[in-house]
């Protein structure tokens, strides 16, 4: 059975929750992907023309460095979304997105995603609140990490 | 099996001898010595609690025991090599003594969670103060309630216990490890300790939170388990301070109105605790 793309927009938990039309709108610019092992999702300066809305498997926020293995960012997965460059110029990735594992995702075409919210600000806004949320929590996580908080003083 | 009530030795300032009968690297700076005592019957005591080690020459210091109470085996306590006292003591030959007095301070009342869902939170080495509550409860026949076991560490060569993250998993507990920098070797969850709270179920209001690690971490893991729904008299959290005699005389590790040696190193959160380690420098 072939699976209506808009109603997988809504069932992710970026989109879930908010109206069926502006599910489909989403959907309107979407395909299902399917990405190998070891496989870039996002390659460090090439042009940032997707947001993945991740289903299955996981999937390494990683900088690489000549001569060495690439150092790991972030680890995002199932439910989760990748992928924020493509809403402001100059679009291109800051870092690489590698499989860990056979991926499945949502493939959300950025410029159409862009030329939507344009046309339609109610919808942008929704767009932007959701995409805001999460940038958030992301900030937060990373403001605490940089804290170093297991290097310092412990109990006992 | 209830946990014996245990006093501290007779004079709680004249230490015991023990020797060091086994010595256990965890990482570059974290060493767990298994200590026996050179005459009489092994030390009663309660997960959660502290003893204080001699390293003898240099000096003293609060070590939480981190074995379970009524484990085979000798007594275990994990250090981390920071300064002069816990160096001597990182580096202790197997055959050397060391001095112990103990044990002291409250626990993590583990006897009392039958029923309960446990979820507990460790931060770096805070889960070596851990590691006994989570055994008993892992090991503790007729037990219901199931057990989260939530680890964060800086690196992944920095994670503690790794047989006994596998070994309580094996047995039933939920465990979860994520690091703040990862490599392309580790495939497990980046991020703090805190980004683990929400990736498991449980019911706030069955549920008792463990939580040792340093006290920004667990001000974030409080915080973040009361959103959860979990109310805040459910969260026990061990703190540290100076702590140098080990029974309330001395006053070094007061706080506010608390002497963590005496009334601590184990609390139940509440909003006082809550302001007193929040207070701001001025």
């Amino acid at each position: 059975m072939t699976e209506n793309i808009g109603d997988l927009v809504a069932e992710h938990p970026l989109f879930s929750g908010l109206p069926t039309d502006v599910a489909e709108l989403v959907g309107g610019c979407s395909q299902n992907v399917a990405i190998a092992t070891g496989q870039l999702l996002l390659e460090e300066g090439e042009p940032a023309r997707s947001l993945y809305l991740l289903r299955r498997g996981h999937v390494a926020l990683e900088v690489h460095e000549p001569g060495r293995v690439p150092l790991v960012i972030d680890r995002i997965g199932p439910g989760q979304a990748v992928g924020w460059s493509w809403m402001f110029p100059p679009y291109r990735w800051h870092f690489d997105a590698r499989a860990l594992e056979p991926v499945g995702a949502i493939s959300v075409d950025a410029e159409c995603l862009r030329a939507k919210a344009e046309a339609d600000p109610a919808f942008g806004y929704l767009l932007m609140k959701r995409i805001a949320a999460v940038m958030l929590d992301r900030l937060q996580a990373t403001r605490v990490r940089l804290l170093d908080v297991y290097g310092r003083d412990v109990t006992h | 099996m209830l946990l014996t009530e245990v006093e501290p030795s007779v004079n709680p300032l004249m230490p015991a001898t023990y020797r060091v009968v086994a010595r256990r690297v965890e990482t570059d700076d974290v060493v767990t010595l298994s200590l026996e005592p050179t005459s009489g019957p092994s030390l009663l005591f309660r997960p959660g609690q502290f003893n204080m080690l001699t390293a003898f020459g240099v000096g003293e210091v609060a070590i939480s025991i981190s074995s379970a109470p009524g484990a085979p085996g000798p007594m275990e306590q994990t250090v981390r090599d920071v300064g002069a006292v816990t160096h001597a003591l990182c580096t202790a030959k197997v055959g050397s003594t060391v001095g112990v007095r103990g044990p002291f301070g409250t626990d993590w009342g583990v006897d009392e969670l039958d029923d309960s869902e446990v979820v507990i939170v460790a931060g770096g080495i805070g889960l070596a103060p851990l590691r006994g509550a989570i055994s008993y409860l892992v090991d503790k026949p007729g037990r219901t309630g199931q057990v989260y076991v939530l680890v964060g560490s800086r690196e992944p060569d920095q994670i503690t216990f790794p047989d006994d993250l596998e070994r309580w998993e094996r047995d039933g507990a939920v465990v979860k490890v994520t690091v703040d920098n990862g490599d392309a070797h580790w495939h497990g969850a980046i991020g703090v300790v805190t980004t683990l709270l929400p990736t498991i179920s449980f019911d706030p209001a069955r549920t008792v939170a463990l939580v040792c690690g340093p006290e920004i971490m667990m001000r974030f893991t409080v915080r973040g388990l009361a959103d959860l729904g979990v109310p805040l008299g459910s969260i026990r959290v061990s703190l540290e301070r100076n702590m140098q005699c080990g029974v309330g005389w001395c006053g070094h590790c007061q706080l506010g109105p608390l002497l963590i040696c005496r009334d601590g190193p184990v609390f139940a959160y509440s909003e006082q605790l809550e302001r007193l380690i929040s207070e701001r420098e001025r």
